[in-house]
């Protein structure tokens, strides 16, 4: 039932009306709404009712594990949600002054000496607010240094055939065409390729390491060497940098430019999908086209004192793309997440995600399953491909996933990367503990001995859930996207 | 170590499993001489009490201020029931409810909410949400250029009294593909934009046209001729609006007389806090005709296998997880989370409850507006036309002087106009909401009074 169909004419919650009864007189007739807005009538008891019993019917990381490849679906600590949460942070108006800023803007500019410290980069602004926003950004860096150089025959990005689809969307953003790069079975990128794609119409690659494929790009020097002569950028789409925390940056790597999901690799739970943070850090050679704001520090008399530097501090940044200063409850979770764990425990948190990741791709390949790259590490993550299981019991990846939801599960990402056929993209994350890992990879074994003797019940799962399977069809062919109150 | 499950055990055993020795043989791929060396400039990690008190000694340094700052963000009352319940764990950890069945939690709030945004706005449809107002005005200015059949152009038309950091953020964006914004001069005197001043743009090709309402300067314009004239125009009209004003004005559906076409921007009135400038959400809602052009998540209703009724993510073709260079935008995400918080409070308040909420801040602002009228050394711009809980005010003495004495003695009176619209004067922006009291109003009437004087003696 509809919030909407709970209500009755006339009834509200009524923690909001004021005193007096104020009247509208000086707005004119012609401006003024005709009928009340046809919202919801209903008590504070239902609304409290009916959206704890929505909150039910929803699988997250309090109630089960989540193993979203690419993703990143971890524990996120409650103190960095408490220290987000604190008044001084939660009441400051965004565009209050300097006087009243000091203790959020000590805060942004020290997450961002920490992250610059992470990817070892020159520079780092916080402003995107999410991934995709920090994608745009990064590629809008890259074509303001080259329209600064009066290189303007560079119309072309390249792009992996495994990455996300953000990356060649986010290079229409900026105006870019988009030629995309095959990956050869091992799931490295075809060097030859490159080499052949790559030319003075080339503006930059958009990588991804470890890639999409959940393997580290081994020829990573390479690329930067071959792209940097041919006088491209290189974009470090950083997705995955919960693998490399600690072991490797970007920066040495030979990236120009990348951007960090916040709420990946640090602290941010993803709240039904959002909001996230996708701040950008780039080398000396993109450092004047940061967008901003940006926390700066200056010593005045041995005291620190913070302030923000815009358009004046920074003329060929380009610019702001938000009114204020981006996902700022985001940063200051991922602040306080970098201050719990410290240098060491970000260390391991590289180190526990690969862990577990390797730990997970073995069990599942003693138990029959196929990796999609045997012989590779997995990073943070790894592909199997049921096309075995698909041409023997014709029983698909989506339908193991949906049978998983049954076991209390959540299922692994299915489908992506595309260039693996039937594949699920697993993620167990460092927070997870083994033996939660085997219960999962027992789930799985149990739905593979389903799909050999009754795959028809594998087919047609989900069963134990508050619906089954959904008409995706009927729903973008016949368009109900909002309630409408019968008249 | 902490967050980490692992005990020693674990690891050997783990580790013999997999068939190494040690962890750091799994990163054995990596090539050595890419190996880097220990953070250096990361601090050695705290314990949660010490984090805590860190942060909460920060938090208290930005305390203390009565704040009249809008221009984008306002400070409304929270009822108590809107983050305990967007707070729950099943909301807040959840992910993007791309497996419908485990996600109809998610799913149905959000349908909800797309309910109430068009209840609000009197369009037909609304998305999931976006970043935020000014970059969700971005993404329906890309859209409008894609939908307007009748244009050919690349150019979109907006008034001067749009957001100044809407506009930037905007051309920040869409230039990026070759689209550009024109702006229309905002008049100094009335701060207005009668249709009489557009004639001017007749006859030229925009795509589209940018009305906010209530404007940055809180003004409200006359939407009906803006829109009828943009129309004539072959241009589309996107409207900019405050949702709390909703409740009250004209929803942008019924503005003219065939409607805006696309609405947008920034649901923080809606149950968010300030918190220094987000997360915050964009909202965007159009006409039917255009929601295949619509960039983010949608959400619709249809049946599962047994006919019962059930939500799922829908119109995907236009998602770049599915188009990837040919999608309508880049965005994958939405706010999730302040969408949540948002469905709860407009559920809370409902229509006459928001109405209320609009009401009692149009009142307060119309009192402080009449008592800073009274004021020697100061002009109120807009002194008696229709505004909403934002107004205008010069003063005799430098704005930046003024703002600076009034903090000092805790009140934070407003937002210096001075840099984005220099041919105002001295000139600050002062909103008023439902949070403030009578008292609070004279005391900043007061302190102004003397903070006038204090500066003409100086």
């Amino acid at each position: 039932m509809l919030i909407f169909e709970r209500g009755k004419s006339g009834r509200r919650a009524t923690a909001q009306a004021p005193k007096n009864r104020p009247d509208a007189s000086t707005i004119p007739d012609s401006l003024l709404r005709k009928a009340a807005a046809p919202l919801p009538e209903v008590s504070e008891l239902q609304v409290v009712r009916h959206f704890t019993n929505l909150s039910r019917k929803n699988f997250s990381i309090d109630t089960q594990f989540y193993p979203l490849g690419s993703c990143t679906m971890k524990y996120n600590p409650r103190g960095a949600h408490k220290a987000a949460s604190l008044p001084g942070f939660l009441r400051r108006h965004p565009l209050a002054s300097d006087r009243f800023s000091q203790g959020f803007l000590s805060c942004v500019y020290d997450l961002q000496e920490i992250l610059k410290d992470v990817t070892g980069m020159a520079g780092v602004s916080l402003a995107p607010m999410a991934g995709a926003q920090g994608e745009f950004a990064g590629v809008a860096m890259i074509k303001a240094y080259h329209q600064k150089r009066g290189d303007d025959a560079r119309q072309e990005i390249l792009v992996p055939s495994a990455a996300h689809g953000t990356n060649p969307a986010t290079a229409v953003m900026c105006g870019y065409k988009v030629r995309e790069l095959p990956v050869k079975d091992d799931g490295d990128v075809d060097i030859d390729a490159l080499r052949e794609s790559v030319g003075p119409q080339t503006a930059g690659i958009m990588l991804t390491n470890p890639s999409t494929c959940g393997v580290f790009e081994r020829q990573i020097k390479e690329i930067a060497q071959i792209v940097h002569d041919a006088g491209g950028l290189l974009y470090y789409d950083g997705a995955n940098l919960n693998a490399i925390l600690g072991k490797v940056r970007p920066g040495d790597m030979g990236f120009d430019v990348m951007h960090m999901n916040l709420h990946k690799t640090f602290a941010t739970p993803h709240g039904g999908g959002g909001p996230g943070s996708g701040p950008v850090a780039v080398n000396e050679r993109l450092l004047p086209f940061l967008p901003t704001p940006i926390a700066g520090r200056e010593d005045v008399g041995g005291e620190a004192s913070y302030c923000w530097l815009d358009k004046e501090a920074l003329p060929d940044t380009i610019g702001a793309l938000s009114a204020f200063m981006g996902n700022a409850g985001i940063v200051l979770r991922a602040y306080a997440y970098a201050v719990l764990l410290g240098a060491e425990g970000l260390v391991r948190v590289g180190e526990f995600a690969t862990l577990n990741a390797n730990y997970m791709a073995k069990l599942m390949e003693q138990a029959g399953f196929k990796l999609a790259y045997p012989g590779r590490r997995a990073t943070h993550e790894f592909i199997v491909t049921m096309s075995p299981q698909v041409k023997s019991f014709d029983v698909n990846a989506m339908d193991f996933a949906k049978r998983l939801l049954d076991y209390g599960y959540h299922a692994p990402t299915t489908y992506f990367p595309l260039l693996v056929p039937e594949c699920l993209l697993i993620e167990p994350t460092e927070t997870e503990s083994p033996d939660e890992i085997e219960g999962f990879v027992l789930a799985m074994t149990k739905i593979l001995e389903e799909a050999q003797n009754t795959p028809e019940l594998v087919k047609a799962a989900p069963y134990n859930l508050p619906v089954r399977r959904l008409d995706d069809v009927r729903a973008a062919r016949e368009l109900d996207l909002a309630y409408r109150r019968e008249a | 170590m902490p967050f980490i499950p692992h005990t020693e055990d674990d690891v050997r055993r783990m580790l013999d499993t997999i068939g190494v020795q040690s962890i750091d043989e799994l990163f054995d791929e990596i090539p050595s001489t890419l190996r880097c060396e220990a953070l250096k400039h990361v601090p050695s990690g705290l314990t949660e009490m010490e984090m805590l008190r860190k942060l909460s000694e920060r938090a208290e340094m930005d305390e203390g201020a009565l704040c009249f700052l809008g221009a984008g963000a306002y400070e409304h009352h929270i009822p108590s029931v809107v983050w305990d319940i967007a707070s729950r764990g099943e909301f807040m950890t959840a992910y993007t409810p791309y497996q419908a069945e485990a996600s109809q939690g998610t799913l149905q709030l959000i349908y909800e909410f797309q309910s109430m945004m068009t209840a609000l706005t009197g369009l037909d449809v609304s998305n999931a949400s976006l970043y935020d107002g000014a970059s969700g005005l971005a993404e329906a200015v890309l859209m409008a250029v894609r939908a307007n059949r009748k244009s050919k152009s690349r150019k979109v038309l907006s008034l001067g009294s749009v957001n100044p950091r809407y506009r930037q953020a905007v051309e920040n964006i869409v230039t990026n593909q070759d689209i550009e914004l024109e702006v229309v001069d905002v008049d100094p005197n009335n701060l207005q934009t009668p249709t009489s001043v557009l004639a001017a743009y007749e006859g030229q090709d925009y795509a589209a046209l940018l009305v906010q309402q209530p404007s940055y300067f809180g003004q409200l314009e006359d939407v009906n001729a803006l829109t009828d004239w943009a129309h004539a125009q072959g241009m589309l009209v996107i409207a900019v609006v405050n949702p709390t004003s909703l409740a009250l004005l004209t929803p942008p559906g019924e503005w003219g007389s065939t409607g805006a076409d696309i609405a947008v921007g920034d649901g923080q009135p809606l149950g968010l806090p300030l918190a220094s400038g987000g997360p915050y959400f964009g909202f965007i809602c159009c006409k039917k005709a255009f929601v295949r052009q619509m960039p983010g998540r949608i959400i619709g209703r249809t049946v599962d296998m047994e006919g019962q009724p059930g939500f799922t993510l829908t119109l995907q073709a236009r998602e770049q997880h599915i188009r990837r260079s040919k999608a309508t935008s880049n965005i994958c995400t939405n706010q999730g989370l302040a969408v949540t918080a948002a469905t709860v409070y407009m559920s809370l308040l409902g229509g006459e409850g928001l109405r209320q909420v609009a009401l009692a801040s149009h009142e307060n602002t119309q009192s402080l507006r009449a008592l800073l009228s009274a004021i020697e050394g100061v002009e109120v711009i807009q002194n008696t036309g229709p505004v909403f809980h934002e107004f205008v005010v010069r003063t005799k003495a430098p704005v930046h002087l003024v703002i600076e004495h009034m903090e000092s003695g805790g009140i934070m009176p407003g937002v210096d106009l001075q840099a984005d619209y220099p041919q105002l004067g001295e000139a600050m922006l002062v909103c008023v909401t439902e949070t403030k009291t009578e008292n609070d109003l004279k005391l900043y009437a007061h302190k102004l009074q003397a903070v006038l004087s204090e500066l003409e003696n100086v």
